[in-house]
C-alpha cells in the first residue's frame, strides 16, 4: 500500500518525482497518526526550499505538526484544494491530498531517502515503540 | 515522565478489540479515537457515543462530619444537596487555587461519593484527609472499585432504558439513582462532560466490559475516545483540569462564579475569593474564535506588542462550528466579547476575538 514509485523521509513526507518535478505530501501512516486534518498551511509558489526546511504545518483536531521538505527545490505549485478540503489529506494522501510541487534542484537527495520497503520497516519500528 | 507501565482500565481489552488508537493519558492507556475525532464528536451531538472514563477517581466521604469536611474544603454549598443529587464543585487550597474540580454525589446525609480527575486522585485523597484532621469522618479512595462509562448524546435515554430498572425518564439533569444496569448494581447519574444529554454509569470493574460491549452492540452507539471528549467539552466550555484550571487559578478567574458560595460560611480560600469578588479578578478565562487562520492551542502566549498579557489554555478545531475555538486567560479589561487580541502561533501573531460562551448549547 506504500507506493513503490515514491521516496520517503523519516519525518513521514513522501516525494514522488517525475522529470524534475517532485510532488510532496505526507504518508498514509502520518495522516492516520494525525487524525482528522482541518487546516494545512503551505508555502507560496516561488519559495526556495532546502532539504529539511520547514515548508508548512498541518493542523489536525488534536495536534499540529510541521511539514519538512524531503528534497530541495523551488515551489512551483501548491494544492489549493486543501484550503477548502483539508480532509483530502486523510482520504487520499498519495493522490488528491498532495501538498506542494517543487522543481527539484538536487535529484541525488532523493537517493538518501527511504524506498517503500525501507519506509514500511521504519514505521513498523516506530509503531512498536 | 516515568518508566512505570501504563495503567489500564477494566475496558482496556475491549478498546483494543474495537480498534481504539491507544495513547498515554496521564499514565493511563486510553483510546484517543476509534474511527475519527470528528465522526465520534458528531455521533455524540446527533445520536449517542460511549466513553470509558474508568480512569476517573472515586473517593468516599462518610461519617457525622462528612458534610462539614466537604463544606470546609470546597467552594460550592454542599448543604444544598439532597439525596440523589449531584453537584459540580471546586476542591480548593487556602489560596483559592484548585486542588481539583469534582462532582459530589449525596448518597445520604453523612454519605458522599466524590468523583475526581484521574491524575488528581491521590492528591485529592491526601488533601481531603489533611482537611479532615480532627473531624469524625472516613475518607476512602474507592477508585479501584468502579468502572465508569459515559453514554452521551440525545439518544442516550432511549438506548440505556432497556438495560436498567431505573426510570430514566424521571431522572433530571444532575440527579442520580442506584439500581441495576444489565442485572448488576450500578449508580447512574444524568451527568456528563460533553454538553449533551447523557448518563454516567458506575459499576464493578468486572461488569464494565460486558455492559460496554452490549451498549455498542445495540448498533446505535459509537465508541468514543479522549479526542472527541476534548472537543465536546470545549464546545460546551467545560473546564479541563491541568489545561484551563489548576492550583494557580481560582474559580472566579476561571469564570466559575456560579460554584462560589461565599454565604455558606468559612471554607478554603474564601477570603481570597471574597476579595476577588469585590475587586474583580485580575484575569478571566474567556472563549475566543480565531479571526486569522490557524489554531491557537494550550500554552500559546497572548501578546500585546512585546508584552505577554495572557495565555491560551485550550484550543482546537470545533467540529460543530467548523472553525478554530479556544479558551484563554486575559486581563479583565480585555475579556469583553468582541475584543480582539493577538496570539503567538509558533512565533507568528494571529488575531483572535473574545466571544460569548458556551460555544455550543444543546436545544
Amino acid at each position: 500500500m506504500t507506493p513503490e514509485d515514491s521516496r520517503y523521509a523519516k519525518s513521514h513526507e513522501y516525494v514522488h518525482i517525475e522529470g524534475d518535478i517532485g510532488t510532496i505530501g505526507i504518508t498514509d501512516y502520518a495522516q492516520k497518526e494525525l487524525g482528522d486534518v482541518v487546516f494545512v498551511e503551505l508555502p507560496k509558489v516561488g519559495a526556495q526550499l532546502e532539504q529539511g526546511d520547514e515548508l508548512g504545518s498541518i493542523e489536525s483536531v488534536k495536534a499540529v505538526s510541521e511539514l519538512f521538505a524531503p528534497v530541495s527545490g523551488e515551489v512551483v505549485e501548491v494544492n489549493e484544494a486543501l484550503s477548502e478540503k483539508p480532509e483530502l489529506v486523510n482520504t487520499d494522501p498519495y493522490g488528491d491530498g498532495w501538498m506542494v510541487k517543487v522543481r527539484v534542484s538536487t535529484p541525488e537527495e532523493a537517493d538518501e531517502l527511504m524506498d517503500a520497503e525501507e519506509y514500511e520497516e521504519y514505521i513498523e519500528k516506530e509503531a512498536g515503540k | 515522565m516515568t518508566d512505570e507501565p501504563l495503567k489500564k482500565t477494566p475496558l482496556n481489552e475491549v478498546e483494543h478489540e474495537l480498534g481504539g488508537k491507544m495513547i498515554d493519558f496521564g499514565g493511563w492507556e486510553l483510546p484517543v479515537q476509534f474511527t475519527s475525532i470528528i465522526d465520534e464528536h458528531q455521533a455524540v451531538r446527533t445520536r449517542a457515543g460511549l466513553f470509558d472514563v474508568s480512569h476517573m477517581g472515586e473517593i468516599l466521604v462518610k461519617g457525622p462530619d462528612a458534610q462539614a469536611l466537604l463544606q470546609r474544603s470546597t467552594c460550592n454549598d454542599v448543604s444544598k444537596l439532597e439525596d440523589g443529587r449531584a453537584q459540580y464543585n471546586g476542591l480548593l487550597y487556602p489560596t483559592a487555587g484548585f486542588v481539583d474540580d469534582i462532582l459530589v454525589y449525596r448518597m445520604g446525609a453523612d454519605d458522599y461519593f466524590v468523583v475526581v480527575n484521574a491524575a488528581n486522585t491521590d492528591k485529592d485523597f491526601e488533601w481531603l484527609r489533611e482537611c479532615a484532621k480532627g473531624m469524625d469522618v472516613d475518607v476512602t479512595n474507592a477508585s479501584a472499585d468502579y468502572a465508569q462509562l459515559a453514554l452521551q448524546g440525545p439518544n442516550s435515554e432511549k438506548i440505556l432504558q432497556p438495560f436498567t430498572n431505573i426510570d430514566l425518564s424521571k431522572m433530571k439533569y444532575y440527579r442520580f439513582a442506584r439500581g441495576k444496569v444489565d442485572g448488576v448494581d450500578a449508580i447512574v447519574s444524568r451527568t456528563g462532560y460533553t454538553g449533551e444529554d447523557g448518563f454516567e454509569i458506575y459499576v464493578a470493574p468486572s461488569e464494565g466490559p460486558r455492559i460496554f460491549k452490549k451498549l455498542i452492540a445495540t448498533g446505535n452507539v459509537a465508541p468514543c475516545g479522549l479526542g472527541a471528549r476534548d472537543t465536546l467539552r470545549l464546545e460546551a466550555k467545560m473546564a479541563l483540569y491541568g489545561n484551563d484550571i489548576d492550583h494557580s487559578t481560582t474559580p472566579l478567574e476561571a469564570d466559575l462564579g456560579w460554584i462560589v458560595k461565599l454565604e455558606k460560611g468559612d471554607f478554603m480560600g474564601r477570603d481570597v475569593l471574597e476579595r476577588e469578588k469585590s475587586e474583580g479578578p485580575k484575569r478571566k478565562l474567556v472563549g475566543f474564535e480565531m479571526v486569522d487562520r490557524g489554531i491557537a492551542r494550550h500554552g500559546y502566549p497572548v501578546v500585546d506588542g512585546s508584552e505577554e498579557i495572557g495565555v491560551v489554555t485550550s484550543g482546537t478545531h470545533s467540529p460543530t462550528l467548523k472553525k478554530p475555538i479556544g479558551l484563554a486567560y486575559l486581563p479583565l479589561d480585555k475579556s469583553v466579547p468582541g475584543t480582539t487580541f493577538m496570539v503567538l502561533i509558533r512565533g507568528k501573531e494571529a488575531r483572535a476575538r473574545v466571544v460569548p460562551t458556551p460555544f455550543y448549547k444543546r436545544k
